[in-house]
């Protein structure tokens, strides 16, 4: 770049090298140790369950898993999620990141239509459009209502239980019912207070 | 709909507010914030070795940027390369090849946080909040820094004489101290609370509930809230997970979707009052916000509207007389499309570059709408160098105008002479250049794109990676293979010139403007801050980028549109 017939006064600092580095290495104390450490520890100490991963315990303490991942279901007696393209491994989420115009999206998602038509009873203009689609992350959590609803009867049937008593749960199961958002039902929430007060006859197999 | 209006309001109400506080932060007058802040910034003066009152030229402030930049760089680059021997790594990550360490260090060197890893499987905790957070605060004051020196020379009405733009450590270490931790740290704390992690563990291992599920599960954790509250709020965007704030643990709740949605385009907004303040020109930064207001609501009302449009691929397999509708995949439930597609227009506009859902996966208009966005990249735009972009553009206006009612070029009075209006050409003609030049040769040459779609939807994708770089954007068509040697040198290339040149040469303007006589202003003289020379702006930034990209986005999302069943 051509120099500038620059005015000669305030040229005298010419910020030399040394100065760049020292300014880089407290900037990276101050903000890439510091900052970090201090709202991690008063984030923690503030909001322990949060801030450890929101997790479910069971009765006896041990992790069922935690409420914000997603996990895989594939037993007649739980409901299922949403298609994950990361097998619900919250160490490698993922998106199916498929265009619209994507041969393999419409192969996937009519497998999965199919799967649901057949695994609830019904036609594929009964299935609800979440259970066929890959959310972003891979770990969506949540299923619709309307998603909840036409895995009841089959849950029910499994657990050999009143499909009222399922229905309960999963209204109990609903999250972000206030004014923000709409609500949708937590899977593994719900499977996991199932398990709890209807235990399905296939546990203690092994 | 309304909660798309909502946020958009939230963001104007805390945006006047912070705006004053920049403004009064960042100025020369002695006040009570100094004696608070005195107590960070008088040590970080004391241990670099700094004057801060020491008045910089322009040259010598653009230097300075240069060397703290490539000081930064080397330093994040070497520390991705040898994160396997250092401590803070509870999850045993080894070290990056040194392409993939090159390209996350200049990406986060420039404000871009463009990713060809994924976040919390390849960085370790260390590197996490040693390189990526420092870089995420240091970029982000850098912009601004450079904004408020030009706002000191160009903008400002009354000429004291001055003429150094200021001393860059200053505004530096004022605009971290001042604005960025407190607003990162209330972020962060709020974040925590919604659910996003907050410590320094290793992961947990837990089995599946499902007995027929032998497999065990990871529950990641980290400091995770302090890195996302200055990822959005910096106009960083790059998260600690792969797939960014889609993931629950980065966004666990609409509530928390909100707050990351206005942290996303707070600043940027804010600084349309704070330079209106500092260099007293308040009718040109309404305008100007007024231009840009204008862009992002047909922006935003545009994607809202497509990723409402049903996808395509999914035509007949599934319930569309009740329940959800729209375009669902790689969306979140709790977030839905609407919030989905605001957080994609507004994340494109700003430069931010997060995301809360897959833009791969968006309807093509909606995905066209994001290119867009990037291509005028000044809708707020990025922090600080949004405004210096828009500045660019006002100058090619000014140029244009002038000669359109017959007078020398001149800028705020100043004349704009072949000098400036080669480096002003230059920085404009750069993009188009950078961004088609390499997507031609990318796709041209066998073996280099590694598209995950064929077709149309494939030349997006290219088009689309190149457009983030330049753009310092950093989101992407994720179905992309972008970690290879090709793509990781390419794209440094065009984040070092996307970052840098639209930055330093509004800078060298004012640099140079400051210097000129001023020529007195009469009854031909351009009024910049008319209604109608922000029209004939608006005007140039359309023309320049439909000239520009047009024909690449006919072969790309335009071809995808027409040739998919729905027309979306």
């Amino acid at each position: 770049m051509q120099t500038a017939n620059s005015s000669n006064e305030p040229m005298a600092s010419r910020a030399p090298w040394v100065q760049a580095l020292r300014f880089m290495l407290v900037m990276a104390i101050l903000l890439g140790l510091f900052y970090p450490l201090v709202t991690t520890w008063v984030g923690g100490m503030l909001f322990p369950d949060q801030g450890k991963g929101s997790l479910i315990h069971a009765e006896d303490g041990r992790v069922i898993g935690s409420r914000l991942v997603a996990q895989t279901f594939v037993g007649e007696a739980y409901f299922i999620g949403r298609p994950s393209s990361a097998g619900n491994d919250a160490g490698e989420v993922v998106g199916s990141n498929l265009a619209p115009d994507s041969l393999e999206l419409r192969e996937r998602a009519s497998a999965d239509a199919a799967a649901v038509a057949a695994r609830e009873g019904g036609s594929l203009d009964r299935v609800p459009l979440d259970l066929i689609t890959a959310s972003g992350s891979g770990i969506d959590p949540h299923i619709s209502p309307a998603a909840a609803d036409i895995q009841v009867a089959r849950v029910a049937r499994a657990r050999g239980i009143e499909e009222a008593s399922v229905m309960a749960l999963v209204d109990e199961s609903l999250e972000h019912t206030g004014w923000l958002g709409s609500p949708v039902v937590n899977v593994l929430v719900l499977n996991a207070r199932l398990d709890d007060r209807f235990p399905p006859p296939s546990t203690g197999m092994e | 709909m309304n909660d798309v209006i909502a946020i958009y309001a939230v963001v104007a109400l805390l945006a006047v507010p912070l705006g004053a506080y920049i403004a009064n932060a960042v100025g020369e007058r002695r006040g009570r914030l100094d004696t608070l802040f005195g107590v960070i910034e008088t040590p970080i003066y004391r241990l670099s070795g700094l004057r801060p009152d020491h008045a910089m030229s322009w040259q010598a402030y653009a230097m300075a940027i240069v060397k703290l930049h490539g000081a930064l760089i080397v330093f994040a680059w070497l520390l991705f390369m040898g994160q396997g021997l250092l401590p803070l790594n509870p999850d045993a990550i080894p070290g990056m090849p040194w392409d993939t360490a090159l390209h996350t260090a200049v990406s986060f060197a420039t404000n871009t946080n463009q990713q060809h890893y994924s976040g919390q499987a390849q960085l370790s905790h260390l590197s996490q909040t040693l390189a990526i957070v420092t870089l995420q605060f240091v970029t982000p004051a850098t912009g601004a820094a450079v904004l408020i020196a030009i706002a000191r020379t160009l903008l400002k009405k009354r000429a004291d004489g001055a003429l150094g733009v200021g001393n860059y450590y200053h505004d530096m270490t004022r605009l971290v101290v001042r604005v960025l931790l407190p607003l990162a740290a209330a972020v962060a704390l709020m974040l925590t609370w919604q659910g996003v992690p907050a410590s320094y563990q290793a992961s947990h291992q837990v089995e599946m509930l499902d007995p027929q599920v032998e497999e065990v599960q990871s529950v990641p954790l980290g400091p995770v809230a302090s890195m996302v509250a200055i990822k959005q709020l910096g106009t960083n965007g790059g998260g600690w997970f792969g797939p960014n704030s889609s993931v629950p643990l980065e966004n666990p709740t609409p509530l928390a979707n909100v707050i990351e949605t206005a942290s996303i385009m707070l600043i940027p907004v804010a600084l349309l009052v704070a330079i209106a303040l500092i260099a007293n020109r308040r009718r040109l930064m309404v305008g100007i916000g007024a231009v840009m207001l204008a862009f992002s609501l047909v922006s935003t009302s545009a994607v809202v509207m497509s990723e409402r449009m049903p996808n395509a691929a999914l035509t007949g397999l599934y319930q569309t007389d009740a329940g959800l509708q729209g375009n669902l995949e790689g969306k979140e439930l709790r977030f839905g499309t609407d919030l989905s597609a605001l957080w994609g227009s507004w994340t494109t506009q700003t430069s931010n570059g997060s995301v809360n859902a897959m833009h791969d996966s968006f309807n093509p208009l909606g995905g066209m709408m994001l290119l867009m966005d990037m291509f005028v990249n000044v809708t707020f735009g990025g922090i600080g160098v949004g405004l210096i972009g828009f500045l660019l553009y006002l100058m090619l206006a000014a140029f244009i105008g002038s000669l359109m009612v017959g007078r020398a070029p001149e800028l705020f009075g100043k004349p704009l002479e072949t000098r400036e209006m080669r480096w002003i050409s230059l920085a404009i003609l750069a993009q188009p250049l950078v961004i088609l030049g390499l997507t031609a040769l990318t796709v041209a040459l066998p073996g280099l794109a590694q598209t995950s779609n064929a077709g149309f939807h494939g030349l997006s994708q290219v088009l689309y990676e190149f457009t983030s770089a330049f753009a310092n954007n950093g989101s992407g068509f994720e179905g992309l293979g972008d970690d290879t040697p090709w793509w990781n040198l390419t794209c440094v290339v065009a984040l070092l010139v996307g970052r840098f040149v639209p930055m330093l040469v509004p800078l060298a303007v004012a640099g140079w403007l400051v210097t000129k006589r001023s020529a007195p202003s009469g009854r031909g003289t351009l009024a910049m801050d008319s209604a109608a020379f922000m029209g004939l702006t608006a005007g140039v930034i359309v023309i320049v980028n439909l000239l520009g990209f047009l024909p690449a986005l006919v072969l790309g999302p335009i071809g995808e549109a027409v040739t998919s069943g729905t027309g979306f």
